[in-house]
């Protein structure tokens, strides 16, 4: 009567804000998907002249679409300069996108009834790929960790044991790592302390650009062990950004995969892996070394640089380069439609698209 | 077995590791380490607190003249120093003049600092038209030569002290707002402001923890430097007659006062440019220990 007791196996957690049953914040469940990208643009000008004109556009991201289903982790891979970077910049709103839709948890964000950029924030955080770069020299660890929670409006004390627990969740002594600053830490470190801050805003969709590219291969299995640990038990989402195939295979539950500004194709990762459909894909794929001396690579797979930017080849970008273009790649841009029978696995390119003119393009109503 | 276990296994000993030294303090330490910098350090202490305690420390009134006693050469019994043209005191002179020269050296840097740094902050940190707006209203005073700048908006105001400090201030926000603007567009796009910038943090809150301590070491090592040339302009100012005016003690009117007397008086003559030698070349050298203090990557 006095005192109730707690039921036995009650999950203890670490911090309140760790989802036992349902996040309070899921609104739609399990079957919507956590982001909607439609159409996300970005073109940098490249000004000049006496009055600072734009005289030219970068087409750095050119009407990408992606879908993040709740608990999975998107790849995206790509070469150098492909827009990755970018995507991530735009989804996280450091950057204004010049055209497209995020639609989070079945919110637009920035709409008139949707969420504002400082509620998308929140729920979105993001890991950055240099490791010494994205901490302040002069700040202390716990003072880089707690900066979020407490312009948020959370009281200093709470939050520096909100950083305590963090850290401990990261593999760091608090004792030992809260007072110190970055130039102390190793680039292992330094990158779970950069984890560590992003998770302490409680975020469900974590991105992640290029955050274990910068270190050791050891280190690095370490810190991709750690990303899988706590997504489980934070019940994350990532969005895993590499140009590191292998890296990518191992952590990803689906694949996009970049060329020039657009998503050539996107699919589960065993799909993608065993069998891929835009030559890009499997380009990208044959560039991989072999692990067996005598399936040595003969032969580049590709050859030359990707096209500029500024001015991309018209129809299909990838033409230039393509062992299999044909007029109708000049003439007609791809969509990024779905592949017959495989309505998960869409792919930009004409010789995969039925009816499109491409002399390998299946026949109109036939099974691929 | 117990006792050795554990510490192989490597337990956190207990109690929290102490905190490693912040920036500033590593800074100060290795200033102390710097022999030339601690020498200069001391010399101007010693400038400083003479001026401070003018009243205890000068063995003659400074303004008391006397048609007997002009010129006499430094070495004398009663006036160390000698005496300048009207009889009065050289070295309380000097000592009651290091008032108005530090004074009138410090304050306008000072001032250029904070206005010069947070328009250049401002700027950096914000970037787009207002960066334009800000820095090419900085470039036209940019464009005229310090001293001539200086020379001419006293000519207007006339003289005193208030309208050579605010002249100085003038002539220094320009080259300070630069310096400021250069270092706050780099930390913008640094990684570090980004991720505070996820964070949704409010931009004066990013910009007062991220951008200012990473920006106030390049525009100190810079603002100090410009503390030597603030005190040899201002005693120019005087020297022209556009500064302080007489009768206060003041070095660079000193000088100006005792040039008629350098056939007669050498020695005397150059007594007060050496004190603003003295001082601006040790401010100078502060300012390069204290650069050197802070050029290590932390």
């Amino acid at each position: 009567m006095s005192t109730v007791p707690s039921p036995p196996g009650k999950r203890s957690t670490h911090m309140t804000s760790i989802p036992n049953e349902a996040d309070p914040r899921d609104r739609g469940g399990p079957a919507q998907p956590l982001l909607i990208v439609e159409g996300l643009k970005k073109h940098f000008p490249i000004r000049g002249g006496l009055l600072g004109r734009p005289q030219a556009w970068v087409q750095a991201v050119d009407g990408v679409d992606l879908i993040v289903n709740k608990g999975e982790t998107l790849g995206i891979v790509g070469e150098s300069g492909c827009g990755k970077s970018t995507t991530a910049r735009l989804l996280m709103h450091l950057m204004t996108p010049d055209s497209g839709e995020v639609i989070f948890d079945g919110d637009a964000v920035g709409a008139v009834r949707g969420l504002t950029v400082r509620d998308l924030r929140r729920q979105m955080q993001m890991v950055f790929q240099d490791s010494y770069s994205s901490l302040n020299p002069r700040m202390t660890i716990e003072d880089s960790i707690i900066f979020g929670l407490v312009a948020q409006g959370i009281a200093s004390k709470e939050a520096k044991t909100r950083a305590a627990s963090m850290l401990r969740m990261v593999g760091l002594t608090p004792d030992m790592f809260a007072q110190r600053y970055p130039h102390e830490l190793s680039g292992g470190q330094r990158q779970r302390v950069n984890i560590a801050r992003a998770l302490t805003m409680s975020p469900r969709l974590l991105i992640l650009d290029e955050a274990v590219s910068a270190l050791d291969k050891s280190v690095e299995a370490q810190v991709l062990n750690l990303l899988q640990e706590l997504k489980r038990k934070l019940e994350l989402t990532y969005i895993f950004i590499s140009h590191d195939l292998n890296v990518v295979q191992y952590i990803s539950d689906r694949v996009l995969v970049m060329y020039l500004g657009k998503a050539v194709e996107i699919g589960p990762v065993d799909e993608i892996y065993r069998s891929p459909k835009h030559p890009y894909t499997r380009a990208l794929l044959a560039s991989r070394p072999s692990m067996d001396p005598r399936r040595r690579m003969e032969k580049p797979p590709l050859s030359g640089d990707p096209p500029n930017p500024i001015n991309p080849p018209s129809g299909c970008r990838f033409r230039t380069r393509c062992p299999i273009a044909e007029g109708v790649c000049t003439d007609k841009v791809p969509a990024l439609g779905s592949v017959l029978g495989l309505a998960a696995h869409p792919v930009a390119c004409h010789a995969h698209h039925p009816g499109s003119g491409h002399s390998a393009a299946p026949a109109e109503g036939a099974v691929h | 077995m117990s006792q050795s276990t554990i510490a192989i296994a490597g337990t956190p000993a207990k109690g929290k590791r102490p905190a490693t030294r912040s920036f500033w303090r590593n800074v100060f330490r290795r200033m102390m380490r710097d022999p030339v910098t601690m020498i200069c350090l001391g010399i101007l202490m010693l400038i400083v607190l003479a001026a401070i305690f003018a009243p205890f420390i000068a063995p003659h009134d400074p303004y008391r003249t006397s048609m007997a006693r002009r010129l006499i050469a430094p070495g004398d019994a009663r006036y160390w120093l000698g005496t300048d043209e009207l009889g009065r005191d050289l070295l309380s002179r000097l000592i009651y003049g290091g008032r108005l020269s530090l004074f009138t050296g410090f304050s306008p840097v000072l001032l250029a600092t904070l206005i010069g740094g947070t328009l250049g902050i401002i700027a950096g940190y914000v970037g787009g038209a207002v960066n334009m707006l800000i820095m090419r209203v900085i470039d036209i005073f940019y464009a005229f030569p310090s001293v001539l700048l200086a020379v001419a908006i006293s000519g207007v105001l006339g003289a005193g002290i208030g309208n050579t400090i605010f002249s100085l201030t003038l002539v220094f926000i320009p080259p300070v707002a630069r310096v400021a603007e250069s270092v706050a567009t780099q930390m913008r796009n640094q990684d570090f402001v980004e991720a505070a910038r996820a964070t949704g943090a409010a931009n004066w809150r990013i910009v007062a923890a991220h951008v200012v301590p990473n920006v106030t070491s390049p525009i100190l090592s810079y603002s100090s430097s410009l503390i030597s040339v603030s005190i040899v302009l201002a005693s120019g100012l005087s020297f022209l007659g556009l500064g302080v005016t007489p009768p206060e003690p003041e070095w660079g009117l000193m000088l100006n006062a005792l040039r008629q007397a350098i056939y007669v008086a050498p020695i005397n003559a150059i007594i007060p440019g050496i004190m603003i030698f003295v001082t601006s070349m040790c401010f100078n050298m502060m300012s390069d220990g204290l650069r050197a203090a802070m050029d290590v990557k932390q």
